[in-house]
């Protein structure tokens, strides 16, 4: 049984968000940065199953010289090994079709990464992926669990969850509560400096699409207060002024 | 050529997001002369309902009306998708973001070498080349994007534009499709599903309590405010982790993204990541006992007092307009 996990390096959730070069460009300024919580949470699950299955576990990540740390924290979590393919990661297209690349030398069981990356909240690499491989890909999956080669899943839907079966060799992209994230202990972390780290260079440099510039949202004007024993007035604001009722 | 909108249901209702999706394939069409809109409805859906996708801007509507196509099988809906956008040459998809939405979108973007954009807020720019406006960051950005594909895909997120009434019937188109079995691989074994209330994703309007409601018990009193409304019932991601509601409830950076016209937020001291979830929203109501709560910054109202004090009159107030 062979897993890959995809993870995504990105701004921590507290992060303010501010661009710099005429708009052009995420300002990086002061941010910390993470595993996307949706692909930890596809991690925590998969070092789950590795330790069930005796499964092989490898992360990967399309990113830049910087991203290595992310992914040594990866392998401290739990991944055997790690791939990172040297490029910035250009939009959905361009990652699905490095990932599929590794996947189609690697043949992987399972390959599980977040719903989405929490930066540009596409969400479509592991159907991307999935369809370029020709396998299942299952989203936003909430629960996972193989049996045989049957994988036996819970994924989101509006208002509630839909129960599924697939076969392996599929593709899953993940969230809460699939999993606890995991918190690396200091045995990870000292495993973690020495498991390899292969670095690859893209295979493909196709886009579908390029950002020309970032924009803030308007700036929110002062809150109205209106007095808690005159709860009425907020109806009629409401109605009238904001006409949202 | 024409713009293909997929159109979801459930149970054979046609889904209110889908409609809007709709009425932006409309507005998108009239702008740029990209020609008939075309809905397409996978599955068991009556007559009438197709018909009603016309007055939100559509003026054909093809039905696959293949019982094995009432579940949401990601894989089979993208094939069938994929051979009504070649039968009836289009060059733009367009569809609302969900669940199955997003997750069809995707494989289609693959079969179809489009290039797809999701969490679009406005109509395209093409003055110099394709320019969509998407929602990044979890929204707490904006992103100009240029699509540099000849086929394009639209994952529209909620209130992109408003939802058209006054369209004329559609004519109902049906058509057999031969999906390739192995498509239907994947077996829905049974689904759980809130009944009869209104879906967060989806609802215009929601109310969220947080910690300051002191516990479950508690939730009477946003259940009644949310049913005066019309409304969704949401939570604070503390609320559904200590289990007082269900996981499908948390709003926030982690758990479901709304664009209500008005969310109403209870007890919620306006956590960075809440706001994440919250700030696509129109109008925003806050009622804290706590006067520095950090979404008080955030909203556009607030009431300074103890929620089971205001909660109660809010409601009547609310009766009381009607």
């Amino acid at each position: 049984m062979k897993i890959l996990v995809c993870i995504t390096h990105v701004p921590d959730t507290t992060s303010k968000i501010q661009f710099t070069e005429n708009n052009t460009k995420f300002d990086k300024n002061g941010v910390q940065f993470i595993i996307g919580p949706y692909d930890d949470y596809a991690l925590a699950r998969a070092v789950e199953l590795k330790e069930q299955l005796g499964a092989s576990l490898t992360v990967l990540n399309v990113g830049e010289a910087e991203t290595e740390p992310t992914l040594r924290k990866a392998l401290a979590i739990g991944a055997d090994d790690a791939i990172r393919i040297n490029a910035f990661p250009k939009d959905s297209l361009f990652v699905a079709n490095q990932i599929a690349a590794i996947a189609k030398q690697n043949n992987y069981d399972l390959i599980m990464m977040g719903r989405e990356s929490i930066d540009f909240n596409g969400g479509m690499v592991h159907g991307m992926v999935g369809e370029m491989l020709g396998i299942p890909s299952i989203s936003p999956v909430m629960k996972l669990e193989i049996d045989g080669d049957t994988v036996k899943m819970a994924r989101e839907i509006e208002g509630g969850k839909e129960y599924l079966e697939a076969k392996l060799p599929l593709i899953a992209g993940c969230q809460e509560p699939i999993a606890e994230w995991k918190i690396p202990n200091m045995r990870g972390i000292m495993s973690a400096r020495t498991k390899p780290l292969q670095v690859l260079e893209p295979v493909s440099d196709e886009t579908a699409t390029n950002v020309t510039t970032y924009q803030l949202p308007p700036a929110k004007g002062a809150v109205k207060l209106i007095d808690k024993d005159n709860v009425a007035e907020l109806v009629k604001l409401l109605k009238n002024e904001a006409k949202v009722l | 050529m024409s713009v293909l909108v997929y159109i979801e249901h459930a149970d054979g209702s046609v889904k209110k997001n889908s409609l809007e999706a709709v009425s932006y394939a409309k507005a998108l069409s009239d702008k740029q002369g990209e020609g008939e809109v075309i809905a397409v409805a996978l599955g068991s859906v009556a007559q009438e309902e197709l018909v009603k996708v016309g007055h939100a801007g559509a003026s054909k509507v093809v039905h696959v009306n293949d019982e094995k196509l009432n579940a949401g099988i990601i894989q089979a809906h993208s094939e069938a998708l994929a051979q009504v956008y070649g039968k009836v040459g289009a060059k733009t998809l367009i569809l609302a973001k969900s669940s199955l939405g997003d997750a069809v979108a995707a494989r289609l973007a693959v079969k179809l070498n489009a290039g797809l954009v999701s969490n679009v807020v406005e109509l395209p720019v093409t003055a110099s080349g394709y320019k969509v406006k998407r929602s990044i960051y979890t929204g707490k950005a904006f992103a100009e994007t240029i699509v540099n594909k000849e086929h394009k895909i639209l994952a529209v997120k909620k209130n992109a534009v408003d939802l058209k009434t006054d369209g004329s019937d559609a004519a109902v188109e049906t058509v057999t499709l031969d999906i390739h079995a192995e498509n239907f691989a994947t077996k829905i074994t049974s689904t759980d599903k809130a009944k009869g209330d209104v879906l967060l994703p989806e609802a215009d309007i929601v109310v969220s309590g947080g910690r300051g409601m002191k516990g479950p018990e508690n939730w009477g009193m946003i259940e009644d405010l949310a049913k005066e409304l019309g409304a969704a019932t949401g939570c604070s991601k503390p609320v559904s982790d200590i289990g007082w509601r269900p996981h499908h409830e948390h709003v926030g950076q982690t758990g479901v993204k709304v664009a209500p016209s008005l969310y109403i937020a209870v007890g919620i001291s306006g956590a960075i990541q809440h706001l994440a979830g919250v700030n696509s929203s129109k109008c925003i109501v806050v009622i804290n006992k706590d006067a520095d709560a950090p979404f008080f910054k955030a909203a556009d109202y607030g009431i300074v007092g103890d929620a089971f004090e205001v909660l109660p009159k809010l409601t009547e107030a609310v009766k009381a307009l009607k």
